[in-house]
C-alpha cells in the first residue's frame, strides 16, 4: 500500500459519505465514491457536477457529506475545482483564511459521463491544460442516469437508451464508446487509472496516487448502473468484476514520464496479458445486462456481438502495445 | 482630492487598476472584446509581481464564472469580467452565484448581444441579466468606473447583503477612452475594502462560517426541491432590500476618503424642471451637456442618472421624479415584444400607484452602438415638450436614430 495505509486502516477511517443517502440500492457510484475518500490524506473538498451522486446526496436540509462539498452545475465540475484550488493557493500565499494552514488539500471534482465526455469536456480540458493540482473522478455509468437513461458519449455501442433505444430498425447505440482516457491522457497530466469497485484496493491505492501527484489526476470509474443497465441490483460488483475480466474496461495507470505516457497494467489486467486464455468473452459481459437484450433475442445478432468483440480485442491489443 | 493620483485610464485600465489595488484572492477571466484590456492590464499586475492574486486564464466565460464560484466558496474574494456573448454564455452561472450568496465582483464592458454580432455598446447584455440576482452599477465616466470598482467588494459582501455585483461600463464609449481618474493611495483603499467578511450559518455540524473549510465542513449548492428552494428566494429577495439601505452607508464612507459622492440617482438641474430624462451610463455625460445649453435656452429642462439599477431604487425614484409633469427615459436595450425598454418598464411600475407622477416616454436609442448625438437628445427633449403642451403621450414608446 502506498504511504502505509492498509485496507483495515481505510475501513477504519470515517466515510466521507454517510449512509441515508438517496441512490439507488446497488449503485455503485457511492462504493467507489467512498473507496476513493478513503484515500485522503487529510483536509478534502469536493465538488460535484450535476448528477446522481450530487441530487442523492444533498436534498436540502439533509447531506451524506462529511467533508466540505459544493455543486454549482453540470458541466464545470473541473472549472469548480479549479476555482477552489486557486483560491487555496492565493490562500496558502497570502497565509490568510482557514485554507492557508494546510500543506496540502485533496481537491476531489466528481462527475459522471454527461458531466465528463460531453457537456464538461471544455472544462475538463482547461483545467488539465491549465494544471491545477486536483483530481478528476469520471464515475461512468455510460449513459445519462439521473435523467432516465440517455445516451451519452460515454455510451458504448448497441446499448439500449431512452434515446438510443433499440428498435425495430435501429439496434441500440450506433456510435462507439469515446477514448476519453486517451483525450485525458494526451493533456500530459501526471496520473491517469481506471478503476473497478470489484478490486477495492486497486481503487484506493490509484486514488491515494491521484491525489499525491501535482498537478491533475483523473480517475475513471466503471459504474455500473441496476436500473440503467437493467440487472439485478446485488450483480453490481460482478458486473464490475466482468467488466475488466472480459478487456471491456482494463485496469491500468499512466503516468507521464520525461515527456511521455507510460502505461502500466493494474492487478487483474495484467495477469490477462500474462495468460490471454483467461480473457474471457464479451458475451459474458453482454448478456447480463438487459440494455444489450436485444443482441440476443427475440433473435441472436451474433454480427454485432463481434463486432463489439472485435473493439474490445483491437483495443485491448492497443493498450498491450502501449504498455510495452 | 488631497494625496490622491491623477492618472490617464480608459475604463477597463480604471477597473484593472482599482482591482490591482483591491488585490483579490482569485481572478478567473477570458477575454472578450471591449473587456480584454481589463484581463490584460491585470494579467501584467501578475506578471510583475504586483499582485498575489491566483489569475486563472479559463477556457470560458462559463468556466470563469464557475471558478470564481468555487473560488468564492472557498472564502477567496473573486474577480472576473466579461460582455454581451461572455455573459450569456455565464448565463447559468449568474444565477448560481447569486443563489449560493457569493460576493463575487465582475465588471461588464457592455457591448451589443449578437445576433448580428456587434460589438460596440448598449445594454442589451447586462439588462439581459437583470432578473440573474446581481447588484448592478452603471457608470458614466472612468472616474465612476474606479470608484464602483472599489465600493462594489464591499456592497456585495456587506454581511446583510451577500450578493455578487456588476460594475457596468460601457464598452468603447467608457472601456476604450482614456480620461482623467483620481485615485486613492493604495493604503487607502486597502483600509476602505479590508478583508471579506463571512456571514455565520447553521450547518450539519453546528455554526460555521459560510465557506468551504475542511474544519468545519458544510454542504453548498444542494438540492432544493418545493420544501425550501421559495425561502431560499425569498432570502435572496430581502438581500436586495437589504442593499437599498447598505449602499448609501458604504457611499458615504467612500466619500470620506475619496470626496467623491454617489447615490442611487443623480438629479441634476432638477429644482423646477418640466421635461426629464432619465437614463444610464455614459449617454447621461451627453444629456447633461443638452441640459446646460436648454437651461440657457430657457427652457427648464433636467436629467436624472440612474446609477444603481439592481437593487432597483423604488422610493429614490418617486421622490426625485415624482412631481415632474413629463419624463423621458432612456433605454439602451430593447425588450422584443414588451410593453417598452427595461428601464421604462421599472419605472412606470414604480409610478402605477402614485397619485402624482409624470406623464412617461421610452426612448430606445444606441442599438448596436448607434451613436447618440446632442441634436438626438435635443430632439427628445424636444419630443418632451410637445407632450407637456399636449398634456398626453401619443407614442409610448419611440426609437431614436434608426431608419425606420
Amino acid at each position: 500500500m502506498v504511504s502505509g495505509l492498509t485496507l483495515k486502516e481505510a475501513a477504519r477511517k470515517p466515510d466521507g459519505i454517510a449512509p441515508g443517502h438517496r441512490l439507488c440500492a446497488g449503485c455503485d457510484e457511492t462504493v467507489i465514491a467512498r473507496m476513493i475518500l478513503k484515500a485522503t490524506r487529510g483536509p478534502t473538498i469536493a465538488t460535484s457536477a450535476t448528477g446522481c451522486l450530487e441530487v442523492a446526496t444533498s436534498i436540502f436540509p439533509y447531506t451524506a457529506w462529511n467533508l466540505p462539498w459544493i455543486h454549482s452545475a453540470f458541466e464545470n465540475a473541473a472549472a469548480t475545482a479549479s476555482g477552489i484550488e486557486a483560491a487555496w493557493q492565493a490562500m496558502r500565499k497570502k497565509g490568510k483564511g482557514p485554507l492557508a494552514e494546510y500543506e496540502t488539500v485533496d481537491i476531489i471534482a466528481f462527475a459522471g459521463d454527461g458531466g465528463t465526455y460531453d457537456i464538461g469536456l471544455q472544462a475538463l480540458s482547461g483545467a488539465l491544460e491549465r494544471g491545477h493540482d486536483f483530481t478528476y473522478v469520471l464515475l461512468d455509468n455510460e449513459a445519462y442516469m439521473n435523467t432516465g437513461i440517455q445516451r451519452s458519449g460515454g455510451t458504448p455501442f448497441a446499448a439500449s437508451t431512452t434515446t438510443s433505444p433499440a428498435g425495430k430498425v435501429i439496434p441500440g447505440k450506433r456510435e462507439w464508446k469515446k477514448p476519453i482516457d486517451e483525450i485525458v491522457i494526451a493533456h500530459g497530466i501526471p496520473y491517469v487509472a481506471t478503476l473497478s469497485a470489484a478490486w477495492p484496493l486497486d481503487v484506493i491505492r490509484k486514488a491515494r496516487k491521484a491525489f499525491e501527484v501535482e498537478g491533475p489526476a483523473f480517475l475513471h470509474a466503471i459504474v455500473p448502473c441496476t436500473r440503467g443497465w437493467r440487472y439485478p441490483q446485488e450483480k453490481t460488483i460482478e458486473i464490475s468484476r466482468l467488466a475488466v475480466q472480459t478487456c471491456f474496461f482494463p485496469l491500468y495507470e499512466c503516468r507521464f514520464e520525461e515527456g511521455r505516457p507510460v502505461y502500466k497494467l493494474s492487478g487483474p489486467s495484467a495477469a490477462i496479458a500474462r495468460r490471454p486464455e483467461s480473457k474471457k468473452p464479451v458475451l459474458e459481459y453482454l448478456e447480463m445486462q438487459g440494455r444489450f437484450r436485444h443482441l440476443f433475442r427475440p433473435e441472436r445478432r451474433d454480427d454485432l456481438i463481434d463486432s463489439i468483440q472485435a473493439w474490445v480485442d483491437q483495443n485491448w491489443q492497443i493498450l498491450l502495445e502501449k504498455v510495452g | 482630492m488631497k494625496n490622491q493620483i491623477l492618472m490617464g485610464l480608459n475604463g477597463d485600465e480604471a477597473v484593472a487598476y482599482a482591482t490591482k489595488q483591491v488585490n483579490p484572492d482569485v481572478v478567473a477571466a477570458y477575454p472578450i472584446t471591449p473587456q480584454t484590456i481589463i484581463v490584460e492590464r491585470f494579467s501584467e499586475y501578475v506578471a510583475d509581481g504586483e499582485v498575489d492574486t491566483e489569475f486563472v486564464a479559463v477556457e470560458s466565460e462559463h468556466s470563469a464564472l464557475s471558478s470564481c464560484i468555487g473560488a468564492a466558496a472557498a472564502g477567496a474574494r473573486a474577480f472576473t469580467a466579461t460582455a454581451a456573448n461572455g455573459l450569456a454564455l455565464m448565463w447559468e452561472m449568474t444565477y448560481i452565484a447569486s443563489g449560493m450568496r457569493l460576493p463575487i465582483v465582475m465588471a461588464i464592458a457592455n457591448r451589443a448581444l449578437s445576433g448580428p454580432i456587434n460589438i460596440p455598446t448598449d445594454h442589451s447584455d447586462s439588462m439581459g441579466a437583470r432578473d440573474s440576482g446581481w447588484i448592478q452599477i452603471y457608470c458614466e465616466n472612468s472616474q465612476e468606473v474606479y470608484d464602483a470598482s472599489l465600493a462594489a467588494w464591499r456592497i456585495g459582501e456587506h454581511l446583510d447583503v451577500q450578493l455578487p455585483v456588476m460594475v457596468c461600463l460601457d464598452g468603447f464609449t467608457l472601456s476604450h477612452t482614456m480620461e482623467n481618474v483620481y485615485t486613492l493611495p493604495d493604503e487607502k483603499v486597502r483600509d476602505f475594502v479590508s478583508e471579506r467578511k463571512f456571514i455565520k450559518v447553521e450547518g450539519h455540524m453546528g455554526e460555521t462560517e459560510l465557506r468551504l473549510n475542511p474544519e468545519c465542513p458544510l454542504t453548498m449548492g444542494p438540492l432544493d426541491l418545493q420544501d425550501y428552494y421559495f425561502e431560499h428566494k425569498l432570502q435572496q429577495i430581502d438581500a436586495m432590500k437589504q442593499a437599498l439601505k447598505a449602499i448609501p452607508e458604504i457611499d458615504a464612507e467612500y466619500a470620506k476618503i475619496s470626496g467623491r459622492s454617489y447615490d442611487f440617482l443623480h438629479p441634476y438641474r432638477m429644482e423646477d424642471t418640466e421635461v426629464a430624462i432619465l437614463g444610464l451610463g455614459s449617454t447621461m455625460g451627453t444629456v447633461r451637456y443638452v441640459v446646460d445649453q436648454l437651461r440657457e435656452e430657457g427652457v427648464k429642462a433636467g436629467l436624472v442618472k440612474m446609477r444603481v439599477f439592481r437593487p432597483f431604487p423604488v422610493e429614490e425614484l418617486i421622490k426625485t421624479v415624482g412631481n415632474v409633469p413629463v419624463l423621458g427615459v432612456l433605454d439602451k436595450a430593447a425588450s422584443f415584444g414588451a410593453p417598452g425598454g427595461p428601464l421604462y418598464e421599472e419605472v412606470k411600475t414604480t409610478f402605477y400607484d402614485q397619485p402624482e407622477k409624470p406623464m412617461v416616454v421610452d426612448y430606445i436609442y444606441g442599438l448596436g452602438g448607434r451613436d447618440t448625438s446632442p441634436q438626438m437628445i435635443r430632439g427628445i427633449y424636444e419630443n418632451l415638450m410637445g407632450v407637456l403642451e399636449r398634456g398626453s403621450v401619443s407614442d409610448r414608446v419611440c426609437f431614436v436614430g434608426v431608419r425606420q
